[in-house]
């Protein structure tokens, strides 16, 4: 967008069903907020099911654009509906519907405002859709904000608690002051390139050289959207807010907002710095590799399992961020039978979706086990395998999905992540990608603490009450344990003992995991793409490959 | 040579048939037994039947090539395809594989360790039959990867859940250990699609795995070959292992219940050396010529290693874990000359270690469930308490040593012959030392399987089993073993059943390194 030709203001040409998918998603938010007003309590009931509706509903023009599949730029520019677009639309969508499904019971038995959430939880949605499609600095920046701002207020949606508080403060702040260093970074790439937009940005940096400005320009753009994908060392918030905040909204943040995340990276760094590799390609290096070592090495030493999923989610986002190192080396090596040149974005595209799922699918499971256990210790996994097999074998391919064990779907994303470092033929790349390995294996020790607990350990007697699972449940005989003490030493790792051994101990009764329909419903969504994407990554690598073609073609 | 009509179905069905019965298994509930160790043997069965129609319907004549061969699309946007095939290499460890299974479900049904619940260890037992007899037919690199990875699980929690007092410590390391090699594996299969070369110094660009034994490293440069050679060098030599990377082994095999034992050392093993054999050196000629003397070292040092460990033990268990480490020592010297006769002899060793050790782990199984130790300085007097059980326990130690005239020797002698004068070019006076050296591990191997057999059979019993009955072999184990036991004489007297099958391709791999190393393939007749 150039300033100079916004003075005379023409209204742009509206491509309504280009929008549709925006539009039913802001006619749902809007609806849920009416409803609630206009009807009385009862229908409050009703909204989870109206938002979860409303979601599938916006899979439909998604659909219709997909099937006509022309390329629909808007705005001059600046906001753009073609397949890369589409194929993240969907996403988001699927991930707000699995969101919406996990979230039912838990915000209604906790008593929380109904359809406040669904709202926030909607127009965050609409954020990402909106990221989906941004192809200029402005909407980025006016995506991410849209995006964003309803997170921060779900991530304090227990305001009762203080843990949640912490979260949502923790977690606005470190957004706010994210926001501005990457709107600093955003006004200096303006200065040099005169223009808001990829395109233009991508012809003024080229044969710039790396002078000093264009680097503070570019690096402080990435760092902001470092905070946003938690890559350490801007990840500090991450574990806290996740910790803290609604177990959904937890697995929201740490899926679809880091999604969105990644969807700006890709079209800042493949496009509009496309000129500036020498300055992009190796901060990713080291930043993809620190992120990866740094959260695998903090997540062996979690005892609660949010924390650990926290920590795994950083070393996940650092394999993610793997292939950005590598983004603009030699891009002769095609796609057998396409004509996708750019491996790297590819690799990017495939393990977002898988990751959504299988983090989704490790979430779902932590909610229900908590619906029995009420606790968020590792430790309260311990005899899962013998009281609720279906729940522990469920988990067990969701972890094992995570860790890239075959024939889980996890394998094909730390695969494709090989596939493009490989592919570079750099010796940057060779190292990154023999990193990578290390880091899947060191990964699973972390993943193994937990299958070890549901398989091979005995049911605890006590469990330390942890996670919020919403309300009351009668059969937990709730009472002070003497030897908790005793437990302490047993973990040896005082800040976290401190921090977890506050909690109460209550006794525990192993039995039936109370299941709902809707979590039943998430769960089954989530294993059913695991395990497929795993056994056919065709399913999956054909949607990156849709989304790689504008890029190549 | 894509097959048509049943023959096209044929590994297909030998692959998953077995995790079809798993999947049917969970689907029936906990307490009815019977059923599910009824479906679990029907399934492995089944596996079996096929196993057997492949016997007969093999083309002998043409060992060497791919047969009942299946390719169908499967990852097009990495260029992975599903690419089943079956030649002479692969038959004998395939139907090794068939035939183990089956035995460990028979031998399962009176035998549920600890802490029960059969349905679990059943379905974990059918998958990894799925992922065992995959591996051995898999012939594209990522299908190989996917099969050699899903056997990993299973065993994990094989020895996790029905393992013994350490077992949480054994099977993470079991399961770190392999992890860490496959990783480093599947970075080496990348680098070949991306690096490997015909000879005109076009880039391939294939996961297949005929075009890329075809291609026998191409131009590729001998440095490069031998770093990617390295990655798959961790990747299979973890999994077999070798030393230095043996240490897991000891602990899983103590720790894991007694089918997981016999499973884990008649098969899983095998897909390491298996690994080497399909893979590393036909891919990569030079690199394997650069590393075969490296190899053989760590092959003699494990020989001797794992005979000195043996002699250290006090552990029935313990000791035949360590005799693995030994035995695969042998294996892979054969491998390590690059000859047709060393690497015939690999194979040999590998099925008769299968069919061996396999035993013994059934036999320490047995043991411990009479005696509830495995110490052998309490044990004793075995010929006279249990004297059938005393006997087997013979002929196994036996054909362990490597007795001429059962199924070891087949697998020992031609491998120590081949070391003699190795192939492509590899220095004489190194591997003549290693020929040496291994030598004199059969002596020790035949002290310490001596030593365990008389300590264990010989004498009366200890007094502290008076009283108790020392049961001898129930039905369930002679079904168990029977199969066993004659496949140990019969290899051993017939050695021709498994040489005839193999020769063709280890022929066909040795002359294509020789030819790509010295230019020269001294053993075409």
């Amino acid at each position: 967008m150039n300033l100079g030709s916004m003075l005379a203001f023409v209204r742009p040409d509206l491509d309504w069903h280009a929008l549709a998918p925006e539009l039913t998603l802001l006619a749902v938010g809007t609806l849920v907020t009416v409803a609630d007003i206009a009807l009385d309590d009862k229908a409050k009931r009703m909204m989870p099911t109206l938002a979860g509706i409303g979601l599938l509903v916006t899979l439909v023009p998604i659909l219709t654009l997909a099937v006509d599949g022309a390329e629909r730029p808007m705005f001059g520019g600046a906001y753009v509906v073609d397949d890369f677009s589409l194929v993240l639309k969907a996403l988001f969508i699927l991930v707000g519907y699995v969101v919406v499904l996990m979230s039912v019971d838990y915000v209604r038995e906790g008593d929380y405002y109904e359809n406040e959430y669904y709202t926030l939880l909607l127009t965050s949605l609409l954020g990402m859709v909106m990221m989906a499609s941004s192809r200029d600095l402005v909407s980025v920046f006016v995506a991410l904000e849209l995006l964003s701002i309803p997170a921060y207020m779900l991530a304090a949606w227990r305001k009762g608690g203080p843990r949640s508080n912490e979260a949502g403060l923790k977690y606005y702040l470190m957004g706010v002051f994210a926001s501005a260093v990457m709107l600093y970074g955003m006004s200096l790439v303006f200065g040099v390139a005169g223009d808001t937009d990829f395109g233009t940005i991508a012809a003024a940096l080229t044969g710039e050289g790396a002078s000093p400005i264009i680097i503070v320009a570019i690096l402080f753009v990435l760092i902001g959207f470092a905070f946003k994908v938690s890559a350490v060392p801007f990840h500090t918030w991450a574990p806290d807010t996740y910790e803290g905040a609604p177990t959904p909204v937890t697995a929201f943040l740490s899926v679809a907002s880091k999604a969105a995340g990644f969807v700006a990276l890709l079209g800042l760094v493949f496009v509009a710095f496309e000129g500036a590799a020498d300055v992009v390609q190796p901060f990713f290096w080291v930043l993809a590799a620190v992120t990866m070592t740094v959260g695998n090495l903090i997540a062996l030493r979690q005892t609660n399992i949010v924390r650990m999923l926290a920590y795994s989610g950083v070393a996940q986002g650092g394999f993610m961020l793997a292939p950005f190192a590598v983004a603009f080396e030699d891009d002769a090596w095609q796609l057998p039978g396409t004509d996708i040149t750019t491996t790297p974005y590819f690799a990017i595209v495939v393990y977002a979706v898988i990751y959504a799922f299988m983090n989704l699918g490790a979430f779902s499971v932590v909610l229900a086990v908590s619906r029995r256990t009420r606790s968020g210790d590792i430790s309260s996994y311990g005899g899962l395998f013998s009281y609720a097999p279906g729940m522990a074998v469920l988990m067990t391919l969701f972890l094992a999905a995570l860790a890239g064990i075959p024939p889980a779907s996890g394998f094909f994303a730390k695969f494709v992540v090989f596939w493009a470092l490989a592919g570079a033929g750099t010796p940057a790349g060779w190292v990154l990608a023999v990193i990578v390995a290390v880091n899947a294996v060191i990964a699973f020790g972390y993943y193994a603490r937990v299958l070890q607990q549901m398989w091979f350990e005995p049911v605890p007697e006590m469990v330390a009450l942890g996670v919020d699972s919403g309300g009351d449940d009668d059969e937990i005989d709730v009472a002070e344990a003497a030897n908790s003490t005793a437990e302490q030493d047993e973990y040896g790792d005082a800040w976290l003992a401190t921090e977890t051994r506050q909690a109460t101990m209550v006794r525990f009764t192993p039995g039936k995991i109370p299941m709902t329909g809707a979590l039943a419903a998430a769960l089954a969504i989530t294993a059913i793409a695991t395990l497929a994407f795993g056994v056919l990554p065709g399913l999956v690598s054909h949607f990156g490959e849709v989304a790689t073609f504008h890029f190549g073609g | 040579m894509d097959a048509t009509g049943f023959d096209a179905w044929a590994l297909t069905l030998v692959v998953f048939l077995p995790a079809v019965g798993a999947l049917v298994m969970m689907a029936v509930p906990r307490a009815r037994e019977l059923e599910l160790k009824m479906i679990a043997l029907g399934a492995s069965l089944a596996t079996l039947a096929v196993g057997v129609y492949l016997l007969f319907a093999f083309d002998y004549g043409n060992a060497g090539t791919l047969q009942f061969g299946v390719h169908k699309g499967w990852i097009d946007a990495i260029n992975a395809d599903y690419i089943l095939g079956l030649d002479g290499l692969s038959l004998p460890l395939l139907i090794l594989s068939m035939v183990i299974i089956p035995l460990c479900v028979i031998y399962s049904w009176e035998h549920i360790p600890e802490p029960g619940n059969a349905k679990a260890l059943l379905i974990l037992m059918l998958i990894l039959a799925s992922g065992m007899n995959g591996t051995f037919v898999a012939q594209d690199l990522i299908l190989f990867f996917v099969f050699f990875e899903v056997v990993l699980l299973p065993m994990y929690f094989m020895i996790g859940v029905w393992g013994g007092e350490n077992r949480r410590y054994a099977s993470l390391k079991f399961f770190l250990f392999t992890l860490f090699g496959s990783a480093l594996m599947i970075v080496s299969f990348v680098a070949l699609y991306f690096v490997a070369t015909n000879d005109a110094g076009a880039a391939l660009n294939t996961f297949n795995m005929s075009e890329l034994a075809a291609a026998a490293g191409g131009d590729l440069a001998r440095g490069t070959q031998a770093i990617i050679f390295a990655g798959l060098f961790m990747g299979f030599g973890i999994k077999v292992p070798m030393f230095p990377f043996h240490t897991w082994l000891p602990d899983a095999h103590t720790e894991a219940p007694t089918v997981g034992s016999v499973i884990l050392a008649a098969i899983l093993l095998k897909l390491g050396t298996y690994g080497f054999v399909r893979i590393a050196l036909p891919f990569l000629p030079e690199g394997a010529a650069a590393w075969a003397p490296w190899i053989g070292l760590l092959a003699v040092i494990g020989i001797i290693y794992g005979a000195l460990g043996c002699l250290a033990q006090t552990d029935m268990k313990r000791l035949i874990a360590f005799s693995s480490v030994a035995h695969m020592g042998f294996v892979m010297l054969g491998i390590a000359t690059l000859t047709p006769i060393g690497i015939n002899a690999a194979v040999f060793g590998m099925v008769a270690h299968g069919i061996i050790t396999g035993m013994l782990f059934f036999l320490a199984g047995s043991v411990k469930e009479r005696y509830h130790t495995l110490e052998i300085s309490r044990l004793g007097g075995l010929l006279k308490s249990a004297p059938r059980m005393g006997w087997i326990l013979a002929i196994s130690a036996m054909a362990s040593l490597g007795l001429p005239g059962l199924a070891g020797f087949w697998g020992e002698f031609p491998a120590i012959l081949s070391a003699y004068s190795p192939g492509a070019g590899l220095s004489e006076g190194t591997f003549r030392t290693y020929m040496v050296i291994a030598a004199v591990g059969t002596v020790f191997a035949a002290g310490y399987l001596l030593w365990l057999f008389q300590r264990s059979a010989f004498g009366e019993p200890k007094p502290e089993w008076e009283g108790h009955v020392i049961a001898d072999v129930n039905r369930y184990e002679w079904a168990a073993w029977t199969p066993l036991i004659i496949a140990m004489v019969l290899f051993g007297w017939v050695p021709g059943l498994i040489f005839g099958v193999v020769d063709d391709v280890s022929t066909g791999i040795a002359c294509s390194i020789g030819t790509a190393v010295v230019g020269d393939c001294p053993w075409t007749g």
